[in-house]
Order: structure tokens, then sequence, then C-alpha cells
């Protein structure tokens, strides 16, 4: 009876024990599906319709095509054999289990910055928490001798800094609390710079951190056709008249009151910041809302209504105004502000007066689908008007919104809009896979 | 091997998608079957080819495909029917979202007293008032008792609306005769077009008490309950037939699947034509359903604890006959259910046209959006002397002509077809004309019903739904009635000229041109098994885990357009299933 008892208490203690560190392990685990989703892993190393994270997403740089690579468990095509050592100096320093160097695409010098925890729930996550998926990662199309990866070396050498180094300077940016978790969060595992920061014609980004000058995010170069915005304060190209809520409320659900998300973004908000809490987008808004503006130039932007009023009195001298009316007004709205977090606005819009026309030419060309988001369920389209309208039409429009309303961005040509269609992304339609709605 | 569901919802419509959310939430794994396409309105709503005049009304985008399957039609039962080859009278919808993407968002609770319309005649006139042949039935259920349930949907339809009466108190402008509210709408009213401001004053200074449709077309920017968004109407016209671009016109694709669709508990195969709902050998008991794959002809069987029926008014009333659920209607000996009661709505669309010098244009409009009166409504005025039942709302619903519908309508009526006469003509019925409908109240006859067709089978071999329709002296002289009263509010309002439409006598159903898609009954509610196919809770008398939800419980065809009380019905039966029957499935009530 008594070594009964005995048992059943050392079992207890045992089950116990486990249960309590396999709470432990569950909370790793999850912990590291947040920082995936922050990190936004899934825009580079997920394609729809094929197992998530098995990679074989391309990237088209200058010197030919490369593709992303499988990051599930598999032991064969992914890094099921990676050594949590090995992951951790493949995701902060580049560097492949065989030694090569990653293309920069992966944004190492970004993920440098994670901390040793936090690398470690992400290993335990890719580990255990993604199903094993045997896909080949498709061979990159870059010929020699720009194949050869030993200049990446060099090139790692220069410009990534050492976990430590980046770790540190992250850390000893801010002492406020939440602005020090923003500058984690935004320029360690969300990477934002890989996109929003110029690059040098070296391709490193130009600046790292906040305290690497007024560079950092001050908008980057097109990708996949879009142009990144600046996200420092800028009054009218900037996130100057976005309030931090708004900002919350984009990275949340796509749209807010001053914008709604379209283009490279979408990706980034639906696989991504999306998933994070609202206390850890507050901390980024609040520390973007901290980065003053690299151009101290622009005078602040205020509505003008001559436009308005001229549409009003069914004025329609002004250039582009007719195909605004015809085809942009009944959801912009003859006033330019939209119908807010449905139909965003073009008054006043940053993205609409960004000096690089490209975007706004595109998403009239290509259109867009804002997806359903979780906190937002509804997904709303912008048509695509490239077959619609003509170059001269959409020249015409665009140089209407860009000046319309207060708006003061130059006017655009036919000519430059034909240019433009030549690097016009796929429409959000064009793979049947719009979020439904 | 079955695959085993929770619940199977047939029809991806209001009902369906209404039933659907609640069950999910309650926190049954549902599948939701749909004959018709997937639809969503971010693809197919995109502008501006969603809003193509001649892919949407005149080609019927989204509508029942009759080449698949239909239903056969005669006016008496003398007569052989014919099945209905061409969409015109009424137009079932198919696809996601079925009707409920394709109605024009005129959303009305219902008047009390047509709840328990039989009651009201016989309290007021006396019993031997109901015409002989007239199966007049209440409802089983009070306003009181689906109050909470309209409001429930109107916060997710995002209706717009002037209430009267909140909470016993005179709010604003609203519908004299309508009942108390527990809240307002959720949206302020559509403004007035030209046209209905026009009919407004004309039918105030005539003694009327005209007010705003209540319209499930947002007139601000809308987020429903569920976080689904709206954007605002902008009167562009392409309502009913069309998936709305703006997002503002209330459908289950708009306001309740993108919720849906994110719930793991839910899901949704389009395509899947239901032939049958499998019963067990006691026939008393549902053990799932049986359908068709249209694209690859394979048919599959679900089983599920729970059955609704949420199709189209008429295939509810099919699949019921097809299951064996219930006792078939005979009109011959007067017994059995289903089919009984079948009705429609007579409406009654009167043109008038003002002086060139003051414009309607009627390219401008919103499909729920207008001004109505309700003195000639439901018990609102005395029947007493003019010996029918029932009655018409009047208004003035200017919901947008479309270019192609305008071309089509012009001319005739002593006006020529061609030239420069058909041309002036169309121009100015185009920009100084208006229409003024008296969409009424259709009662329940006993030899008007459906019932399965001897002869015609549809592509899958089943036999179609045969309907006997024609209209009747009690119906063709309330809407005379009702339309003498146009007349001097049109002089009021101006008139130039007027062409007042209404039924004559002897006039039989014609089923070639367009009246409404409004087909009530067949299945109908009620507290007598014997009279009625659902219990009040709209749960089958004979199979207690069927329920059928639509227009097809309602007894009589009321003078409102019906959605609004489908949806409420709806949420009354969710409601219903989600605090009594789940907790212990069977009859909630007894027969």
């Amino acid at each position: 009876m008594k070594k009964t008892l005995f048992i059943a208490v050392i079992l207890g203690a045992g089950l116990t024990r486990s249960a309590a560190a396999q709470e432990a392990d569950t909370a790793t685990l999850e912990k590291g599906r947040y920082l995936a989703a922050a990190s936004d892993c899934a825009a580079c190393h997920s394609v729809h319709g094929k197992p998530e994270y098995s990679g074989g997403v391309s990237f088209s740089l200058p010197m030919g095509k490369i593709y992303s690579t499988n990051i599930t468990p598999d032991p064969e095509h992914g890094i099921g054999r990676y050594t949590e050592a090995q992951f951790s100096r493949a995701v902060r320093e580049g560097v492949r289990r065989d030694g090569s160097t990653l293309y920069p695409a992966m944004p190492f010098p970004s993920y440098a910055r994670m901390t040793d925890s936090d690398i470690h729930a992400l290993f335990v996550y890719f580990r255990k928490g993604v199903p094993a998926a045997s896909v080949a990662t498709p061979d990159n199309e870059i010929k020699w001798p720009l194949s050869m990866r030993w200049p990446l070396t060099f090139w790692r050498w220069i410009f990534a800094p050492t976990p430590h180094k980046a770790i540190t300077r992250t850390a000893g940016e801010f002492t406020d609390p939440q602005l020090a978790r923003g500058a984690y969060l935004v320029e360690g595992p969300a990477h934002c710079g890989a996109c929003h920061s110029p690059r040098a014609i070296t391709m490193q980004e130009k600046a790292l951190t906040a305290d690497g000058g007024s560079l950092y995010l001050s908008g980057g170069a097109v990708v996949d056709g879009w142009t990144p915005p600046s996200l420092r304060q800028e009054n009218r190209t900037g996130l100057g008249r976005w309030r931090e809520e708004d900002i919350v409320a984009f990275l949340k659900t796509g749209r807010a009151e001053t914008g709604s998300v379209f283009g490279s973004m979408t990706s980034a908000v639906l696989h991504g910041t999306q998933k994070l809490t609202n206390e850890d987008l507050r901390a980024i808004a609040h520390y973007l809302k901290s980065l003053q503006a690299a151009d101290q130039s622009q005078t602040a932007w205020t509505y003008d209504p001559t436009i308005t009023d001229q549409l009003h009195k069914a004025d329609l001298s002004s250039r582009g105004a007719r195909v605004y009316i015809d085809r942009c007004a009944a959801c912009h709205r003859t006033d330019g502000k939209g119908y807010p977090a449905v139909f965003p606005p073009l008054a006043g819009n940053p993205v609409v007066m960004q000096t690089d026309p490209v975007s706004l030419v595109h998403i009239i060309q290509a259109g867009a689908t804002l997806p359903a988001m979780t906190a937002a369920p509804s997904s709303f389209t912008m048509p695509a008007f490239n077959h619609k309208l003509t170059d001269q039409q959409i020249a015409d429009v665009v140089t209407f919104i860009r000046h319309a309303w207060g708006n003061n961005a130059s006017p655009v040509s036919a000519e430059e809009v034909e240019q433009f269609s030549k690097s016009m992304p796929p429409s959000d339609m064009a793979d049947d896979t719009p979020a439904l709605n | 091997m079955v695959k085993h569901v929770d619940a199977i919802i047939v029809g991806a419509g209001w009902a369906g998608s209404i039933m659907a959310k609640e069950l999910t939430e309650a926190g049954l794994s549902v599948v939701m079957l749909e004959r018709g396409a997937e639809r969503t309105t971010p693809v197919e709503g995109a502008y501006p080819e969603s809003i193509d005049e001649l892919r949407g009304a005149i080609r019927k985008r989204l509508f029942q495909n009759l080449s698949q399957s239909t239903l056969t039609i005669r006016n008496t039962m003398d007569q052989t029917a014919l099945p209905y080859r061409q969409l015109a009278a009424f137009l079932p919808g198919e696809g996601v979202g079925g009707a409920g993407l394709h109605w024009s968002g005129v959303h009305f609770r219902v008047a009390p007293e047509d709840l328990r319309l039989r009651s009201a005649i016989i309290e007021r006139y006396g019993e031997k008032f109901i015409p002989e042949g007239m199966n007049l039935q209440d409802y089983g259920v009070s306003y009181d008792e689906l109050e909470p349930f309209f409001d429930k949907a109107e916060k997710v339809f995002g209706t717009a609306g002037e209430a009267y009466k909140v909470q016993g108190k005179i709010v604003g402008d609203g519908n004299v005769f309508s009942p108390d509210r527990s809240d307002n709408f959720p949206l302020p009213a559509m403004k007035d077009t030209f046209s209905a401001s026009v009919f407004r004053d004309a039918a105030k200074n005539a003694g009327y008490h005209p007010y705003s449709l209540p319209a499930a077309n947002a007139s601000r920017q809308y987020t429903n309950t569920y976080g689904c968004q709206m954007g605002p109407c902008n009167f562009c016209g392409y309502c009913s037939g069309y998936d709305c671009y703006l997002y503002s016109k209330a459908s289950p694709n708009v306001n309740i699947l993108p919720v849906l669709r994110q719930d793991p508990r839910f899901s949704l195969i389009p395509n899947a034509h239901v032939l049958r709902v499998d019963l067990d050998s006691t026939k008393t008991k549902a053990t799932g359903v049986t359908y068709l794959d249209t694209k690859t002809r394979k048919e599959t069987s679900l089983s599920a604890d729970l059955i609704i029926l949420g199709a189209f008014q008429f295939h509810n009333v099919h699949l019921m006959l097809m299951s064996g659920i219930g006792k078939p209607y005979d009109p011959v000996s007067n017994t059995g259910t289903v089919g009984r009661n079948f009705v429609y709505q007579t409406i009654t669309s009167s043109r008038v046209w003002l002086p060139p010098s003051t414009y309607t244009n009627q390219f401008v409009g919103a499909g729920g959006a207008g001004v109505a009166i309700d003195d000639f409504n439901s018990m609102n005025f005395d029947h007493g002397p003019l010996g029918f039942v029932g009655g018409s709302p009047v208004w003035v619903n200017q919901a947008g002509v479309k270019p192609i519908a305008a071309a089509l309508g012009a001319g005739g009526g002593g006006t020529p077809r061609w030239g420069s006469a058909y041309k002036d003509s169309l121009v100015n019925t185009y920009k100084h004309s208006l229409g003024i409908d008296a969409h009424g109240s259709n009662m329940a006859y006993r030899d008007v019903y459906l019932d399965l067709d001897p002869t015609w089978k549809d592509a899958y071999g089943q036999p179609l739904l045969r309907m006997t329709f024609t209209w009747k002296d009690n119906d063709i002289r309330m809407n005379q009635y009702v339309v003498s009263k146009i007349e001097p509010i049109a002089r009021a309002m101006g008139a130039t000229k007027m062409n007042l439409v209404h039924l004559n006598a002897g006039q039989p159903f014609d089923t070639r041109t367009y009246q409404t898609t409004h087909l009530g009954g067949g299945a109908i509610m009620g507290e007598n098994p014997q009279t009625s196919a659902i219990n009040r809770y709209l749960q089958s008398w004979d199979v207690s885990n069927v329920f059928v939800i639509g227009s097809n419980a309602f007894p009589q065809g009321m003078g409102y357009n019906p959605t609004g009380m489908v949806a409420a019905l709806a949420y009354w039966a969710a409601h219903h299933i989600r605090a009594t029957y789940l907790k212990s499935p069977g009859p909630l009530v007894k027969a």
C-alpha cells in the first residue's frame, strides 16, 4: 500500500514537472510563432498553394533571379539538419550551414538585432511548430561569374553588423521602454528598413537604426513596382500627419482613416503585422512617430477646397478632372476625402504626393485588393484601369490627384505612364487568390 | 464513408448565412451547400464590370439558370402546366448570396397585424368577411416576440431609415403606422431623390403620412456587428440585379460571409445542388443530405444532426416534397401542408410625367431609397365598406433606370417604338417622369398551391415543382382601390400626363413581364400542424431536426418586401435553436 502511494507520489511529481515543462515548451513555441509573424518570414518563404515556409519565392535582382529557400524542418530540402547555433548564424549573420553567405535579400543585418532568447524561440517554432515539407528550392538563375558566392562574404564583413554589436546598438538607443520595444521590433525582426530605407550602390541599407541618421526609413527604392514611402515624420510624404492610432489600425487591419495598404506591403500586413499585439503595434507607432523628418523643407499640407468647389459646380476644366469624375469620384469622392477605412482618402495621402509617381500609376493600372484581415474581415477592390484608360488619361488623372485638395506633387506625362506600364505588377486578381469577401 | 458535421445548411443566401453565423457562434461545425457559383464582391463586384447592364439585368448574370432546373406554371387546376423557360415575372437568385445579392435593399419590418391577419380580420369584421376559398391564417408569432431580431438584423444589414417610435417615445418623422422599436435605425435615412421629395410633399398635403423607406443601402460608411464594413451609397442605381461595387447594399456576401469565411467551423461548398434531405426509416428524423456536384455530376452524401433549408422559397418547398418531409398538400381534399398557401404579391407600377422644367433624372437611384405611405396598407384603413382583405403601401422608390431598360421601356401605348417620336419619348421619360408603385398583399387560396409536376423533369432527373397561381378577385379589387388613391396625389405633384396601372377583373397571372420576386408560402409557419408545415420556430412538424427558413413561412403575401421579415425569422429560429433545441433536440412545439 505504502509502496503504491510512494509510486503515485513520484508519478504525480513527474507528471507535474513534465506538464510544466510542456507548458514552457508550448510558450516558447508560441513565442516563436509570434516572432515568425513579426519577422514576416512568410512574405519571402511561403508561396500561395504550396506548403507554408517551403520557399520558392522569386526575387528579381539586377544580376539574375534568386529563390527563397525551404525553411521547414525537412532534413533534405529544409533546415532539419540545422543546429540552433547554425540556425542563429543563418538568421543573424547570413551564413548557411555549409559556410557560404546568403544573398542579402535575407535581411540578416536587421535580424542581427534579435536577442538570443528570441532566436531560440524562433528555432523551436521552425523545428516543432512547422510541418516538414519535402519541397526542393528551385536553382537560382544567376550566371557565372556572378553566381559565385564568395564575394558576398566580403559584403557581409563590410556591411553586416555582428549580433553582439547590433543588439547592443539598438538596445542602447532609447531608455523609454515603449520606444525601446518599438526600436527592437522595427529595426530587428520586422526589418522595415529592408524596403523603406534607401540602399547604396553596393546594396547595403544606408542606415540600419534610428541613430544611424535621417536616411533610415526615409523611403526606399522600387520593390516589385511599388515605391516604399518614408516612414519618418515628413508632413506631406511621410507619416507626419498620421496619428499613432492610425499606424496601429493600418498595421492591424490594413486600413486606417489616413490610408489603406496596397502593393507589396499588403502581404506584410496579412502575414505579419496583423498578428502582433496591440501593445507591440503601439510601440512601433510610438517609435515611428519619434523619427524626425528627413526632408525638413516640406510645408504643412492643408486641405484646399478649390478643386472640390469646381467639381461641385460641374467645372471639369482642370486636367484629368473628367477622368476623375467618371472613374474615381464614386469611391474617393469629389472632395478627395474618400470614405475613411473603406475607401482611402487621396487628399493629403502621403503615397499620392511621393516624388516618384510609380506607385500611384501602378495602382491605377493594376488595381489592388485589400484582403480580409482577422480584425477587419471585409475585403475591398480597387479595379484595374489599364484596359480602360489610355496612358494619357492615366497621366491626366494622376496629375489631377497629385495637385488637387492641397496636394502639390509634380505632374506626370503619358510617356512616363507608358514606361511604368512595362513594370506594372500583376493584379491581385491575377492569381485568383484575393482574400474572399 | 459519409462525412459528418453538426449542421448542414442548404443555400448561401440571407437565411442560410444568418443561420450559419448563429450556429457557428453556438460552436457547431457547419457546412453550407450552394447550388450556384462562388461569388465575392471584391472579385465579381469590382467596378465597372459588375455594372454591365447587358450581362447583368438583361442576360441575368446573378439569376437562376433555368436550363438546369425551373418550375412549371399554370393558372388553374384544369390547365396543363408548362416550364418557366425564360426569366421574366420573378427572378430567383443563384450562387453565393442568392437573392440577397441581387435584391434592391428595401428592408422593412412587419406590420404587427399582418402576423395575425386572420384574428385581426375576425375581430374587426367577423369571420364571414373572409371570402370562400381564402386560407387566411396567423403566423403564430407576434411582433413583440420578433422585435429583438428585427433590431439585430438591421444592425447587421446597416439599415438606413427614420424611426417613428423608439421605446414608446416619438423620436422622428418616421412611419406613424410602424410599431414601437427597441432602438433607432443604425444609419440615418437615405436622402430623398427629387421625385421622392415631390411625392412626400404631395402625400403630406393630401393628409397622408409619408416616410422614408427603410433601406439596407448604407447612407454612410458602416461597420456592422460582425465587423464587416460597408461603403456609402452614391445613388448609382445599380442595386437590383447587381452586386454593389460600393459595398453599400447589404448582402450576405458583404455583411456576413466575410466573417464566416474566417471561421474554421464553417465551410461553404458551391456548385452543390442538393437533391434531397435523407431521412431515416421512421421518416421523422433527417440523417443528412445528398447533393450533386454540378461540375462533375457526382453525388455525395453528408450526414448531420441538424438540417437547415435556407434555399429560395419554392426550392425549400421542392426539397421538402422531394425528401418526403411532411404531407404534400392536396387542394381537393384540402389536406396536407407542403405546397399549401403559396402566395405572391400584387404590384402595379404607374408612371407620372412632370413638366419639362423639372428633372427627375431616372438614372439616379438607390434600390432601397424612396418615400412611401402606409395609409392603405395592412389594417391601417377601414376594409368594412370595401369588402376585401389586405392592402398596399404606395411609394416612389426611384431605384435607377439603366440605359437599356430605359430604351426598352420607351415608346408603346400610342407612341412609336422607333424614330424621332420614340427618341423624344425616351428622353422625356428618362428626364421628367417618375414611377409610383402599389406594392401590395396577396392572399392565400385553396386552389393556389405548389406540387410536383407529373410530366416535366429537371436536368438531374427530378420532377419539376408545379405552380398553380392566378390573381383572385379580392386582391384585384384591393389593388384597384389603392391605385385609385394614386391619381389625386399625382395631380398634386403637377403631373402633365399619367399612366395609371392596376390589375383588371379576371386578369390571369402573366409570366412574361417582371412583377416581383417576392414569392412566399408553400411551407408556412403556424400553430396547427394540420394547416402549417412548420411550427412557430420554423421547425418541421414532421421531421424535428429540419428547420425551413425563408419566405416560404409566410401564410399570406404582405404589402412589405419580405427580406427584413425573412432575416428576423432566421434570427428568431436561430435563437430558439441555440437556447432550447441544441440542449434537448426534438420538437419545440408539441404537435
